[in-house]
C-alpha cells in the first residue's frame, strides 16, 4: 500500500516540480494538470471516490481549460510562450510569496483538529456526502463558487487590460 | 452475483458471465480475480471495436441512401468488408508528423483522447449481470472521464503547431465547454427521481410498469422526456456531431485540429469520436430508456443485454439520422444555442422535476412547452426573411 503511496505523490510532486522548471507555458499547464489528475489518484487510493471524481471533474475538465484559455489568451505569439524572470527581485518576491502562502496553509492545516476515526468505519455514501454540502456547508460551496467566479473575471480583466490600443476603444 | 441471485435468470442472461468465469477458471485461484477484469475489459474493446468498425459502415450507407447514392458497395458482400479495408489503409498509410510540432504533445493527444473515452464504458450497465465496475458515484465517473477529452483535444491542436488546427482546437474546447453545463443540468432530474448516483440503482428505478402497460422508464415523465430531449442535443454537441461538427468543419477549417494529423493517429480520432458516441448513448439509455429493462413484462425472456444493445442501436441511428438532415451551425448561433436556449430550459426542466405538485397535466404542459417553443422560436428566427419561396419558373 505505501508504495502505491509513494508512487502517487512521487507522480504529485514531480510533475508540480517539472512544471515549475520548464520555461514552455502550455507545457508547465499540461503538467500542471498531470499534478491535479495525482491528487485525483491520491483521493482513489485512500477510498474517497466522490472527492476523486469530483477532482477531476472540476480541476483537469474546468480549471484546467480556465489556465489553457489565459495562457493562449494572453500570449501574443508562440514566441511569448517561454517565461523568465524579469528580475532577481521579482523572483525573489515569487518565491516570497509563495512560501507565505504555504505557511498560512500548514498553519491552518496543523491548527485545525481533525478527529482520527478509531478502527475502520463504514464508508461514506454519496448521499450522506450531499447532505452535508447542501445543509451544513451550503454556505461554503456558494462562497468558494462566488470567489471561482470573480477569480475569473479578475482574470479576464487584467488579460484584456494590457491589449487596449492607445486611442482606449475595444478592439472589436 | 452469487448462485441464489443467478438462479432466478435465464441461461441466455447467464451467458456472458458464465463464459468468463469459465476462462478465468482455468487459471490459478490467486490471478482470477485479475484475469475476469481483463476479460471484461477485453470483451468491451472487442464489442465497441466491432460496433466502431460497422457503424462507420452504417453511416456511409445510410447517408449515401439519403443523398440518392448507394454507398460503398464494393468490398465484400454490399460493402460488409470495408471497415476493414479501411482499417488496412489506416494503418499502412504514413504517419506525417510536422517538424514544427510538439512532438510529445502530437503523439499524446490520440492516445490520451481513447484512453479517456474507452474508460467511460466502465460504468455503463449493458445487461442485468453486465456491469463491469459499480461505483456509488458511477454517473459522476462518467463525466469526469468525458471531461479529459477537452484536454486532449486541445493538445492536438496546440502540438500541430498550424493555425487550422489551432482554430479548430479553440472552437471544439468553446463548444465542449458550452454544452457540458446542459448535458450536466439535463439528468439531474433523473439523479433526484432515483435518488442514487449509481448507474445500477438508477436502472433499478426504472423498473416495473404503471397499470402494467406503460414502462417507468424516466422518458415517460414530463421531466424526464424534455430531459431527455435537451440531452440528446447536447450529447450531440458534445460528441462533436453533425449539425455540431464546427470543430472539424471538413469544408472551413480543413478538419480542424485533425488537419496535421494522419494515418493511424487520424483513425484513432474517429475511432476516439465513435467511442464518446457509444458511451454517450449507453448514458442516455441508462438514465432515461430504462437501461437493460425490457419494454413489456413478457418481452423479459430476452436477455436483457439484448435490450440494451437496441436501445443503444436506435439512438446511434438517430444520430446518424440527424447528420443526414440537418445543416452546419455557425460559430455563434452554436453558442447562442447553448446558453441561450439550452440553459435556461434544462433549469426550467429540473424546477419542474423539483416540484412535486399534484398537477401532472400541467407538468407534461411544462415539459411540452419545453421542446416545442425554442423549436418554433429557432425556425421562426431561422427562416425569417427568407420564406414563403417564390417559384418563378417552376410549377408549383
Amino acid at each position: 500500500m505505501n508504495a502505491v503511496l509513494a508512487a502517487i505523490a512521487l507522480l504529485v510532486l514531480g510533475s508540480a516540480a517539472a512544471a515549475l522548471a520548464l520555461r514552455n507555458l502550455i507545457h508547465s499547464a499540461l503538467l500542471l494538470i498531470l499534478s491535479w489528475l495525482g491528487i485525483a489518484l491520491f483521493f482513489l487510493w485512500a477510498d474517497a471516490e466522490f472527492a476523486a471524481f469530483a477532482q477531476v471533474l472540476v480541476y483537469v475538465g474546468a480549471v484546467s481549460m480556465v489556465v489553457l484559455f489565459a495562457v493562449l489568451l494572453t500570449r501574443q505569439s508562440r514566441a511569448d510562450l517561454s517565461v523568465t524572470a524579469q528580475s532577481r527581485g521579482r523572483a525573489a518576491a515569487g518565491v516570497g510569496a509563495a512560501l507565505a502562502v504555504a505557511a498560512v496553509l500548514a498553519f491552518a492545516v496543523l491548527r485545525t483538529p481533525l478527529p482520527v476515526p478509531s478502527g475502520l468505519r463504514s464508508a461514506v455514501t454519496v448521499r450522506q456526502l450531499g447532505g452535508e454540502l447542501m445543509g451544513p456547508h451550503a454556505g461554503a460551496l456558494l462562497l468558494v463558487g462566488v470567489l471561482l467566479t470573480v477569480t475569473l473575471l479578475g482574470a479576464v480583466t487584467i488579460a484584456g487590460a494590457g491589449r487596449l490600443p492607445p486611442d482606449g476603444k475595444d478592439q472589436p | 452475483m452469487t448462485g441464489p441471485e443467478m438462479a432466478t435468470d435465464g441461461y441466455w442472461e447467464r451467458l456472458p458471465l458464465l463464459a468468463r468465469d469459465g476462462a478465468s477458471g482455468l487459471f490459478p485461484t490467486p490471478w482470477r480475480e485479475a484475469v475476469s477484469g481483463l476479460i471484461s475489459i477485453a470483451a468491451i474493446l472487442a464489442v465497441f471495436g466491432l460496433v466502431f468498425a460497422f457503424l462507420t459502415l452504417a453511416e456511409r450507407k445510410i447517408l449515401g441512401r439519403t443523398q440518392n447514392r448507394p454507398g460503398p458497395n464494393r468490398t465484400g458482400p454490399g460493402g460488409l468488408l470495408q471497415p476493414f479495408a479501411d482499417a488496412i489503409k489506416m494503418l499502412t498509410k504514413e504517419d506525417i508528423i510536422p517538424r514544427t510540432a510538439d512532438r510529445v504533445l502530437h503523439f499524446l493527444a490520440p492516445v490520451v483522447l481513447v484512453a479517456f473515452s474507452l474508460i467511460a464504458f466502465a460504468v455503463i450497465p449493458f445487461g442485468r449481470r453486465l456491469l463491469p465496475v459499480d461505483l456509488d458515484s458511477g454517473v459522476l465517473y462518467f463525466f469526469a472521464a468525458g471531461a479529459g477529452t477537452e484536454l486532449a483535444v486541445f493538445m492536438a491542436g496546440w502540438g500541430s503547431r498550424n493555425k487550422y488546427s489551432l482554430l479548430g482546437a479553440m472552437r471544439a474546447l468553446a463548444q465542449l465547454i458550452s454544452y457540458e453545463l446542459p448535458l450536466l443540468l439535463a439528468f439531474v432530474p433523473v439523479i433526484m427521481a432515483s435518488g442514487t448516483l449509481s448507474t445500477r440503482g438508477i436502472v433499478a428505478a426504472q423498473g416495473g410498469w404503471t397499470d402494467g402497460l406503460i414502462p417507468r422508464w424516466h422518458v415517460f415523465t414530463p421531466w424526464g422526456f424534455a430531459g431527455f430531449i435537451l440531452f440528446m442535443v447536447a450529447a450531440l454537441a458534445e460528441s462533436n456531431r453533425s449539425p455540431f461538427d464546427l470543430p472539424e468543419a471538413e469544408s472551413e477549417l480543413i478538419a480542424g485540429h485533425l488537419t496535421e494529423y494522419s494515418g493511424f493517429k487520424y483513425a484513432l480520432f474517429f475511432m476516439a469520436e465513435y467511442f464518446g458516441m457509444c458511451a454517450l448513448s449507453g448514458m442516455a439509455v441508462t438514465l432515461f430508456l430504462g437501461g437493460w429493462q425490457a419494454p413489456c413484462a413478457f418481452l423479459e425472456v430476452v436477455p436483457s443485454y439484448v435490450w440494451f444493445a437496441l436501445k443503444l442501436l436506435g439512438l446511434l441511428l438517430g444520430f446518424i439520422w440527424i447528420r443526414a438532415t440537418l445543416p452546419r451551425l455557425r460559430i455563434d448561433q452554436l453558442t447562442r444555442l447553448a446558453w441561450k436556449f439550452l440553459v435556461p430550459l434544462a433549469l426550467i426542466n429540473l424546477g419542474s422535476a423539483g416540484w412535486a405538485g399534484p398537477l401532472q397535466p400541467l407538468r407534461w404542459a411544462v415539459a411540452l412547452a419545453l421542446v416545442a417553443l425554442p423549436f418554433l422560436l429557432i425556425g421562426r428566427k431561422l427562416t425569417a426573411g427568407i420564406g414563403p419561396r417564390i417559384y418563378r419558373y417552376a410549377a408549383p
